[in-house]
């Protein structure tokens, strides 16, 4: 018998600020728990009972506490709390991972205390009332605000505080599922209690694949198959047949399509035809490559992690940021990842409690928590965070998004891999639980109210140092050659990468070589474990030996779980017993593909009723201060978006930092004059009226931005990540294929061939009877190669003096426009880019940069030519004047649709008069307007000829802009 | 013979590619090298002029920045590091490195002052371009009264003392190596320009000795013009600065350069 822990509570000494607890006191009364008196957090350790007092207190002085910032007590393993009554504990349920407490096991041992792991170490929080409460109540209180139930329990410090008991080691045997003589319903039953998300048609394919066999699946089989075949892996909507109907509103149909596969038909026919040879690996791999110099390419790739976001937004964001590196890690012999990207959509800020569907998080918890996931998860990598936006949106409110990017660079000698017969499995990287158990499964199904109490295993906790460790070792062992293929265990665990890996191959796996965080797995639960930063290689007898040094060095732990061979089989077993045995074929090739209905109602919209003379001052700082406009400088800051030393074009800008860019752009190699330019789009209010118009803008905007900063166009890919309702209902399903048409359209215009992508189809919530779709959703990533990132440009202002150009036509379609909100118009037509034109526009842009004609330059965004003016003064401490009178050649245009329209495919560049001329000749026979100029009195001027419409400072723009101090 | 740079790696650790480019740039060759592999060979810092211990996560911050590493090289390598000291090396921490500086006591290095490194101000990770001022104590590596513009990325830079009034006592131990300046040039302790609310403003330290040196921004980071966040407009220097700086800190080896023999 062990003895109970000793507890190590740590405050900071007393007089110094405490942010977390005053934080805490204010979330306590945002639930209406007032207190009097001040909360002091505190931060605690379990040690083991077996340590004397006098050890106990040299690692708290020695390891635990701040020498200078912090005081400790030490309570002997059954004594009570002086203060337990006020004092809440919130601790790590059982099975969530505590990488911390692993670090104090770790360094214990330098001060020559080491423990076997069932002698526990964890860690917890304290919050601790510094006055009198009411403890029930506080407890009460505390569970909710202060703590995350899905993974975390809340208890008062005067009850004791026990480790969590180790789990047993369970005896699992092999076990069958009968399935041969169900019918329908029990095949409905069997995968939903197994939680497999398959339908009645898979169940039934499963079926007679077995009934051919004569013989009754295992439970690891149909889990396999449930993983392999899952939306989430498979892509079963995007990937097939579809019966497409456009609809006007009184039911006449317009237009009949039918896709037999609607991705390969659009975005993949789109790269197929434009094909360019600087695309080195496209949609085969986890990650899309193309080429920055002859030898040396870029790998993208941009995930969503969503559901595990909306249950618990730290740990998911963190996750997924983890999910997208170790894509990149995986791609060809595995890539440098040098920088990442995150976009959220999440619903309105200050949003009343009482309007929360049930079981929700608050939109502002779900935001502060992704970016802290984001944050602490991609600070600790050492990979700079340098793009992303956020969306804010009532459709958003049950089911935010997390999408998240990373780049890598790999030399073109590592883009393909190859598994050989022979060679080891070997995993590499963290242990595997419970977490994630069904993921791939869950993110298929809609989310629901008890999603938080019935899923918590859905949630992975991320360990980013351990990543990291799999990161250096992998890295090294590449270029030694030590391995002939890998991938990252994602969605699907062990099952999909193993799976995906020898599918042409084969393979014998034994699922009990698996190191294990705690014991008591069954194998189908070590097979399709989520549990994070593992990586899947494919190693030669000859090469094990130096990896396992390596390894061994690095402190990575390294698994042999069995080999690749050449039988087309995936055999799995159990303490040497057969516990699964498929062939490849089946599982990769048999998944059935129904013709689903697609249906679009086409709106009846009229022209955009723009007011002539509304009060323009008020209407740009409304239009500032719009959640999509408002400066996300406070989150951007929070990321370390200049490690690596390599972001040239930085996310905020200027002398001043606060002037937002458009495309950030980044050298991988410090040694080499190229880069990448990055962008991302995404117009999720427009597509509510209009999907393909909202699609056409994403991926205009994405391109934008890349161009704006530097970036090639003819040198760009694109990426697209769909994000939907459930695509099972036709009118879901609708929009989706005008905005895989819209792909398609602009890729080809653009010559932007799309080179990876990933999507999300059953972004629904239930209350009760009632199923809400989110806004139909589609991020564009666009990555455009620089050839020389001396030769980039920033948006604030340099020169007074300098003149103010507007590239492109401004027409007055507002419809989905940040202004019209305020203005409250009704839904009209929105923007669309001219596919005729834009291209030939975002040509000229890039030779004006490269010719050294651009100064600096906005491209035209939410809150069109007047944000863009606005956002260029703050970033600078100049000023500007802009006069609408000349933003077109149309006479009709009036002042408001010249400010606040959304027209995509516009820059607002500053050249200097000397340049003016050769910058026009750049653009001959485009529309290309002088609209103003540079000031060096720090206030923007918006004018209609002589007649001011309105005069901003510099103040007054930062701060309806919401610019930091 | 060139400089030789002795760079740690160790689990956690993120900014050593540009850190080794600066040393490069600088004039210096870098030899990487695992804590688990110098804890087995701690003869390797006898070749090295400059033991540069790159910013990152360190063990994930836990247990506090820079702690864990701290302890281990102070149980494994801590006379091996002292006599590499002694013997005339050099040892360069910034961010991380700083902090696991600051937490095995090198720096501030005065008997009886307890220092160290907490959370910034405003509790959380931020990541700014800062400005610094080169004080006295550093005047072998860049003029007294030099600006050193960097990137800060940390979230517990804030220099503190367990005794506030230890101040004079660092001032006149003459160990205050570099403040946080406003863009007038001026050492200022008002956030943003101090990004994390230390103590007078404080930076960097060095110790008296002159051969410990740690910061917490990151002169590693501007080492050209086109980095700069306001493209050379004028605010933020000219992008040499950080090249300057890590070409004083390896002054005395390059001078050191041994006459090829006869």
């Amino acid at each position: 018998m062990l003895k109970a822990s000793w507890r190590v509570e740590l405050e900071l000494t007393s007089g110094r600020p405490d942010p977390l607890g005053n934080a805490a006191r204010e979330a306590l009364a945002a639930r209406g728990f007032r207190l009097d008196s001040p909360i002091q957090s505190g931060r605690a350790y379990l040690l083991p009972g077996s340590m004397t007092l006098a050890e106990v207190h040299e690692a708290a002085e020695k390891l635990l506490a701040d020498p200078v910032t912090e005081q400790f007590a030490i309570y002997a393993p059954e004594e009570s709390h002086p203060y337990g009554d006020a004092t809440l504990v919130v601790r790590r349920l059982a099975g969530v991972a505590d990488p911390e407490a692993h670090s104090t096991r770790l360094s214990l041992a330098f001060l020559g205390y080491r423990f076997p792991e069932e002698e526990a170490i964890e860690t917890y929080r304290t919050f601790r009332v510094d006055g009198p409460v009411d403890a029930a109540d506080f407890l009460q209180a505390g569970a909710k605000a202060l703590a995350n139930t899905t993974i975390e329990e809340a208890s008062l410090a005067s009850s004791a505080v026990r480790s969590h008991p180790r789990p047993s080691d369970i005896p699992c045997q092999r076990r069958e599922v009968p399935l041969l003589q169900a019918d329908d319903k029990h095949l409905a039953h069997i995968s939903s209690t197994m939680s497999l998300a398959l339908s009645v048609e898979e169940m039934k394919v499963i079926q007679a694949f077995y009934l051919n066999e004569q013989r009754e699946p295992t439970d690891v089989e149909l889990e396999t198959l449930a993983q392999t075949w899952s939306e989430h892996c498979k892509h079963k909507t995007l990937t097939g047949p579809v019966h497409f109907q456009r609809v006007n509103s009184q039911g006449v149909v317009l237009e009949e399509k039918h896709y037999q596969n609607l991705l390969k038909e659009t975005v993949f026919e789109a790269t197929q035809q434009l094909s360019p040879p600087w695309c080195w690996s496209v949609f085969k791999d986890n990650a899309g490559v193309i080429a920055m110099t002859d030898d040396i390419g870029l790998a993208i790739k941009v995930e969503t992690h969503n559901h595990p976001s909306a249950l618990d937004p730290y740990g998911g964001a963190g996750t997924g940021i983890g999910g997208v590196i170790r894509d990149i890690l995986g791609t060809g012999l595995g890539a440098r990842p040098f920088a990442a990207t995150d976009v959220f959509c999440v619903g309105p800020k200050n949003m009343p409690r009482e309007d929360l569907p049930p079981g929700t998080l608050h939109p502002d918890r779900v935001l502060s928590g992704v970016i802290g996931g984001v944050r602490d998860y991609g600070n600790r990598m050492g990979i700079p965070t340098v793009c992303g936006t956020v969306i804010r949106d009532e459709g958003y409110v049950a089911n935010p998004l997390v999408f998240a990017g990373c780049i890598g660079e790999i030399p073109k000698k590592y883009v393909e891999k190859e598994a050989f017969p022979g060679d080891f499995i070997v995993a590499l990287g963290g242990r595997t639980g419970r977490d994630g158990i069904h993921g791939a499964t869950f993110s298929s199904e809609a989310l629901h109210e008890d999603s938080e109490t019935v899923d918590s295993t859905a949630v992975q906790i991320g360990d980013p140092i351990t990543e990291k460790k799999v990161l250096d070792v992998q890295l090294i062992a590449r270029d030694e050659g030590l391995f002939s293929a890998l991938t990252d265990c994602g969605a699907g665990g062990f099952s999909s990468a193993v799976g995906e890996m020898g599918e042409d191959l084969g393979a014998v796996v034994e699922l009990s070589n698996a190191p294990l965080k705690y014991p008591g797995l069954s194998y189908w639960e070590i097979w399709i474990s989520e549990a994070q930063e593992r990586m899947v290689c494919a190693v030669p007898p000859t090469k094990l030996d130096r990896l396992q040094e390596l390894c061994a060095l690095h402190d990575v732990e390294l698994t042999v779980l069995g080999t690749f061979e050449d039988t087309g089989r995936l055999v799995l077993k159990w303490h040497d017993e057969v516990v699964g045995d498929l062939p490849m074929s089946f599982l990769h090739g048999a998944v059935p593909q129904p013709v689903r209905q697609a249906t679009f109602v086409q709106p009846d919209l009229s022209a955009t009723a723009w007011p002539s003379a509304p009060n323009y001052k008020s209407l740009l700082q409304d239009v500032l201060a719009h959640p999509s406009v408002v400066s996300k400088e406070w989150i951007v800051r929070q990321y370390d978006h200049e490690v690596q030393g390599g972001t040239v074009v930085k996310p905020y800008q200027g002398s001043t930092g606060h002037g937002p860019g458009d495309g950030s752009v980044i050298k991988p190699r410090l040694d080499l004059p190229q880069g990448a330019a990055l962008g991302c789009g995404i117009a999720p209010r427009i597509s509510m009226i209009d999907p393909y118009a909202g699609a056409a803008c994403a991926i205009d905007e994405a391109i934008r931005n890349a161009v704006a900063a530097g970036g090639n166009p003819h040198r760009t890919a694109i990426l697209d990540n769909f994000c939907w309702g459930d695509c099972r209902k036709p009118d879901r399903l609708g929009s989706l294929v005008l905005a895989a048409d819209a792909c398609y359209d602009a890729a080809i215009a653009y010559g932007a061939p799309f080179i990876s992508g990933k999507d999300s189809l059953n972004n629904e919530y239930r209350v009760g009877d009632e199923e809400v779709a989110i806004p139909p959703t589609l991020l564009c990533t666009a990555m455009a190669i620089v050839e020389d990132t001396a030769q980039t440009v920033t948006t604030p202002l340099k020169n007074p003096g300098n003149l103010l150009v507007l590239v492109g036509e401004t027409f007055g379609d507002g419809g989905g426009s940040v202004a019209s909100d305020f203005l409250s118009l009704p839904d009209s037509i929105p923007p669309r880019p001219n596919f005729t034109t834009a291209p030939a526009c975002f040509s000229a842009m890039h030779e004006a940069i490269t010719l050294g004609l651009v100064r600096a330059c906005h491209d035209l965004c939410e809150g069109g030519l007047a944000v863009a003016a606005a956002e260029m003064t703050l970033g600078s401490c100049l000023g500007a004047r802009v006069d609408t009178s000349k933003v077109s050649a149309d006479p009709e245009l009036c002042s408001t649709a010249a400010l606040f329209s959304e027209t995509p495919t516009r820059f607002l560049v500053e050249v200097s008069p000397s340049h003016l001329d050769s910058f026009q000749a750049v653009f001959r026979g485009q529309p290309c307007f002088v609209v103003g100029e540079v000031l060096q009195e720090a206030k923007l001027f918006l004018m209609d000829k002589e007649k001011n419409l309105a005069t901003l400072t510099y103040e007054e723009l930062a701060t309806a802009n919401g610019v930091m101090a | 013979m060139k400089p030789r740079v002795l760079q740690l790696f160790a689990a956690g650790m993120n900014c050593d590619r540009e850190l080794r480019f600066a040393w490069e740039s600088a004039g210096a060759t870098v030899q990487d090298v695992h804590i688990h592999a110098l804890i087995k060979s701690p003869e390797l810092l006898q070749n090295a002029d400059v033991f540069s211990i790159p910013g990152g996560f360190t063990y994930g911050d836990d247990l506090g920045a820079g702690r864990i590493l701290a302890l281990e090289i102070l149980t494994h390598l801590g006379a091996a590091l002292e006599s590499f000291h002694e013997s005339g090396g050099t040892i360069f921490g910034p961010c991380n490195g700083f902090q696991v500086l600051v937490k095995m006591g090198l720096l501030p290095g005065i008997p009886g002052v307890k220092a160290s490194l907490t959370w910034n101000q405003t509790h959380r990770f931020e990541c700014r371009w800062t400005r610094l001022i080169l004080e006295k104590p550093l005047g072998h590596v860049l003029p007294v009264g030099s600006l050193l513009p960097a990137p800060s990325a940390h979230a517990e830079g804030q220099f503190v003392l367990e005794h506030p009034e230890d101040l004079k006592v660092l001032e006149e131990a003459g160990v205050i190596a570099l403040r946080y300046a406003n863009a007038q040039g001026q050492a200022t302790t008002a956030y943003p320009d101090c990004p994390n609310g230390s103590l007078d403003g404080i930076a960097g330290l060095v110790s008296p000795s002159g051969r410990i040196v740690g910061l917490m921004p990151h002169p590693e980071r501007n080492l050209s013009a086109d980095h700069l966040p306001d493209r050379g407009a004028g605010d933020w220097g000219d992008g040499t600065e950080g090249i300057a700086f890590f070409r004083g800190l390896l002054a005395p080896y390059l001078a050191q350069t041994p006459a090829p023999s006869a």
